[in-house]
């Protein structure tokens, strides 16, 4: 950290006067038809100009048009964490329901839609969701751009997953909800079995959050190629960054998988055909393949970017650079492509070849080869560094506890003979648990308390999180370690209730104890959140000291991110640069969303950007798309007449006004 | 901190003409300078405001989906050929479909890459005349296709709910058709924006990526069209 980090970051600096004031002044000061380029430092002319430029209408229309990726991804991050307590809610009640033999609080009808609604909500609503979520609100800021590459795209895939989970809870509220399983398993999902519109809720769901998440990920991996500051090179570019660079492109891969299932479950129900029908030529197994060869890919786009988390927040609490920067890159590029060829270990209990069987044991294996390589990284990092123990360290270091005990039972149901005597029974329950919530909610937790700062200005208090992090760390043991014995001891999963003879009563209530003191640390959390959203301590820029360029800016952030782009000269750029370099980009419009263009490989920039202007087509365009999947499960001809609201969207979307194309006019030069 | 551009920001007064010698003076300058060094500052006000190809981010954008729609047909044809693994006889009591309309449709797309090539290369010299001419051929060509889809679609012999086969089989053709169609409307729209002054030069690239969109339709189509027509043949 040399002296010139002061100077880099005088260049970030932006007046704090309040927002409608600098409006005011941006009016006065900016005279019509006159040219302003940003570049200059704070209460400059530009700066005032950005201001105007950049901020969006106010009122339920401004709400509804944004496509700042801040706000956007706040809402991401937000709605997935109501759908994990809602989702936690539903895990509360099943775990009251086991707590004794012969229980009655629960019925068995309710109890599989309780489990289904927990897994697909846990899996679709909340984790896939907040993780991209966390990735449309840091990447842009640690990459030095001000906005996504598409901005009405990241819009469009919010309220598609908004409202999709919104529809799969509605549905459940009214005794619609999915009930096969979060995998919807065909025949049971299927046509004969099936019955009501609670298959059809679950197929509409898995269409419009995988959208989203394609959405997502196409929009991200553009941003992360694209749109780097210049100078941040490959070799330089933030280990967040490549955690969603691998997740995007592994999503790209794997979500048509379930998404083509789904819609092959769905035609075989709406449309009469046999996909899955034995009788008529079907084959049970291709849902399985199809949907695993996206599951198992799925707990690795969880779990990369909880890696990119931790990776982002060791070296700032280690005070050092990472340790094996390189060498983590390339084991999570590693683990992303191996996530590709484990899929068969979910369905090792079926008929398949047991040579085949044999080789997906060795992927299994093999994949902890690059999670080891990570954590001893990590652990070098900790040990030569200078330790600050503040709460997203504690949840990093929980993390390495979990996790790897978690990898340690993966090990084990790896192998095909141990599978088959653990298969569907409560060790797996343990062990996904251990490898999901100790892979992606303690990273995420541990990522909240860390920019909790950036997203709101203030700090989560210490002490509050000190509580919540013990009380999630023991409850969480507590309620999943348990579940270990009893799987060993033969308890299946997604059985309502059990009899007293089986003995598994005292195991049991340890675990619902276990789940009522996550659930005391998660109110915990809520309550920490709410006071410090008020009256945290003001957090300034940079409250943790870090290195990466989201804290180079202010705390929130404003609307364009940057007053100008800065220019990277290292991988820590808020620690260290080289002398005589360049600090910032200037020359953009300030007048119109002016962004820049860099390329591949060393970020050089190579052309000047304008963003699209926020507008409402984005979110209508999501609703039609809504209204055009449920007219379909009512109806077959919906499936083409629903076509036309969404086209009629998209194309005014598209539509370019008369005010863009002059704007774009006056700057335009020719390549 | 002094603003990195030298004299940085350009005054220009408030007139009826000034945005017109704003953008005189921008098109004035060479094209394709490099960001310049000004103090502390890189000065990126000469860079160009679009470019096409790999330069431009809808390019990025358009492959990023075509590797997701490519996955969903890669994932249909191996669905196909599971289901085929999986029945004694194959295609299930239907006859295969009729060659003609399809390889006429085969023949078709090939041809079709003609006018697109062109309408790609005036998108790229940003000739709008010609940009005009070609996509019009273009859509005319696609619809053709699609007209010659709903005769393929006649000629499968079997219903969709006749069996698994009949359900792959149309699946995997409609599957291709609703691309053609979402490329075809998106050829309509980009040819009415085009159609309707003012444009500005992203317009160019617009048609640039639709054009390169619809290399996939037709390169996609050839593995379609060889397991619908010729899979239940081996």
């Amino acid at each position: 950290m040399n002296s010139s980090t002061g100077s880099l970051r005088g260049i970030f600096r932006f007046s704090r006067r309040p927002q409608h004031a600098l409006r005011e002044q941006a009016d006065a000061v900016v005279g019509r038809g006159e040219e302003v380029l940003d570049g200059a430092g704070f209460g400059s002319k530009a700066a005032l100009a950005l201001e105007r430029t950049w901020q969006d209408k106010r009122g339920v229309v401004g709400w509804l048009e944004t496509n700042d990726h801040k706000r956007i991804g706040k809402r991401f991050v937000v709605t997935a964490f109501l759908f994990f307590c809602a989702a936690g809610i539903l895990s509360a009640i099943m775990r009251t329901q086991l707590a004794f033999p012969d229980n009655d609080v629960v019925g068995p009808d309710l109890y599989d839609q309780l489990f289904t609604m927990h897994g697909t909500t846990m899996m679709f609503v909340f984790a896939v969701p907040i993780m991209q979520g966390m990735g449309v609100y840091l990447v842009p800021l640690m990459v030095g751009t001000r906005n996504t590459a598409f901005p009405r795209m990241t819009a469009c895939a919010y309220w598609l997953y908004l409202l999709g989970g919104l529809t799969l809870w509605i549905g459940f509220a009214i005794n619609t909800g999915a009930d096969a399983g979060w995998f919807a398993y065909v025949p049971l999902a299927g046509p004969d079995y099936g019955i009501g519109k609670r298959a059809d809720v679950w197929n509409n769901l898995i269409n419009l959050t995988e959208a989203m998440g394609l959405m997502v990920a196409v929009d991200l991996a553009t941003v992360i190629l694209k749109m780097r500051a210049p100078g941040m090179s490959l070799r330089r570019m933030p280990i967040f960054a490549w955690s969603i660079l691998v997740t995007s492109v592994m999503i790209i891969f794997a979500m048509p998988s379930v998404m083509l299932a789904a819609n092959l479950a769905q035609f075989d129900r709406t449309f009469g055909t046999h996909f899955f029908n034995p009788a008529e030529g079907g084959d049970v197994l291709v849902w399985q393949h199809l949907f695993w060869f996206f599951g198992h890919p799925e707990v690795y786009f969880i779990f990369i970017p909880g890696l990119g988390f931790i990776s982002t927040i060791i070296p700032t609490f280690a005070r050092r650079p990472l340790f094996g920067h390189t060498a983590i890159v390339l084991s999570m590029i590693a683990t992303g492509f191996l996530a590709f060829g484990l899929w068969v270990h979910h369905m090792f209990a079926t008929n398949l070849p047991e040579v085949g069987k044999s080789f997906f044991t060795a992927m299994s294996f093999m994949i902890a080869i690059p999670t080891a390589v990570q954590i001893f990284c990590w652990i070098a990092t900790l040990w030569t560094g200078r330790l600050h123990l503040r709460v997203p360290l504690l949840f990093v270091l929980a993390f390495f506890v979990i996790f790897v005990l978690g990898g340690a039972t993966g090990i084990m149901v790896g192998s095909v003979p141990f599978d088959l005597q653990v298969h569907d029974t409560y060790f797996v329950v343990a062990h996904l648990h251990y490898v999901l919530f100790g892979g992606a909610v303690f990273p995420l937790f541990a990522a909240f308390y860390y920019w909790f700062p950036k997203f709101t200005g203030r700090m989560l208090d210490e002490r509050l999180g000190r509580w919540q992090f013990w009380l999630f760390f023991i409850g969480f043991n507590v309620t999943f370690f348990p579940m270990h014995l009893l799987g060993l001891d033969g308890m299946p999963r997604r059985i309502y209730t059990y009899g007293a003879e089986t003995g598994w009563g005292t195991l049991n209530l340890i675990a619902t104890i276990g789940a009522a003191i996550i659930a005391a640390s998660v109110v915990i959390f809520i309550v920490n959140f709410a006071r410090s959203l008020v009256k945290g301590a003001l957090a300034g820029d940079n409250p943790w000291g870090a290195a990466t360029l989201e804290w180079g800016t202010h705390s929130p952030p404003p609307a364009f991110n940057f007053v100008a782009v800065p220019v990277v000269a290292s991988r820590e750029p808020l620690w260290a640069r080289e002398a005589d370099e360049p600090t910032h980009v200037s020359g953009l419009s300030a007048q119109t969303r002016e962004g820049l263009v860099t390329t591949v490989l060393d970020a050089l920039p190579d052309v000047r950007y304008s963003y699209p202007s926020p507008t409402i087509w984005p979110a209508v365009a999501a609703v039609t798309v809504v209204v055009w999947l449920f007219w379909s499960n009512i109806t077959p001809s919906g499936m083409w007449y629903g076509l036309i609201p969404p086209a009629i969207a998209f194309t005014l979307w598209y539509w370019p006004s008369r005010k863009e194309t002059a704007e774009e006019l006056l700057l335009q030069r020719r390549p | 901190m002094s603003n990195g551009r030298a004299g940085a920001v350009h005054a220009i007064e408030a007139s009826p003409n000034a945005a017109k010698a704003m953008r005189r003076k921008r098109e004035a300058t060479p094209a394709s300078v490099p960001a310049i060094r000004r103090g502390d500052a890189l000065d990126v006000a000469d860079l160009p405001s679009y470019g096409f190809g790999t330069r431009s981010l809808m390019w990025w954008g358009t492959l990023g989906m075509s590797a997701i729609e490519g996955m969903g047909f890669a994932l249909m044809i191996i669905v196909y050929f599971d289901l085929k693994s999986v029945s004694a006889i194959w295609p299930n009591e239907a006859p295969p479909p009729d060659l003609l309309w399809g390889s006429v449709n085969m023949a078709l797309a090939c041809l079709s890459v003609i006018p697109n090539l062109l309408a790609n290369k005036a998108a790229d010299d940003q000739d709008l005349r010609k940009v005009r001419l070609w996509l019009v051929v273009v859509i005319v060509a696609s619809l053709a296709l699609l007209g010659v889809r709903w005769l393929e679609f006649h000629s499968l012999h079997v219903r969709w709910d006749a069996s698994a086969y009949g359900s792959a089989v149309w699946t995997l053709l409609g599957l291709h058709t609703f691309n053609l169609v979402t490329n075809i409307a998106d050829f309509i729209v980009i040819a009415a924006v085009v159609f309707t002054a003012p444009l500005d030069g992203k317009r160019f690239v617009d048609v640039s990526e639709n054009a390169g969109y619809w290399w996939f339709i037709v390169l996609s189509w050839i593995p379609v069209y060889a397991v619908v027509y010729w899979g239940p043949r081996f």
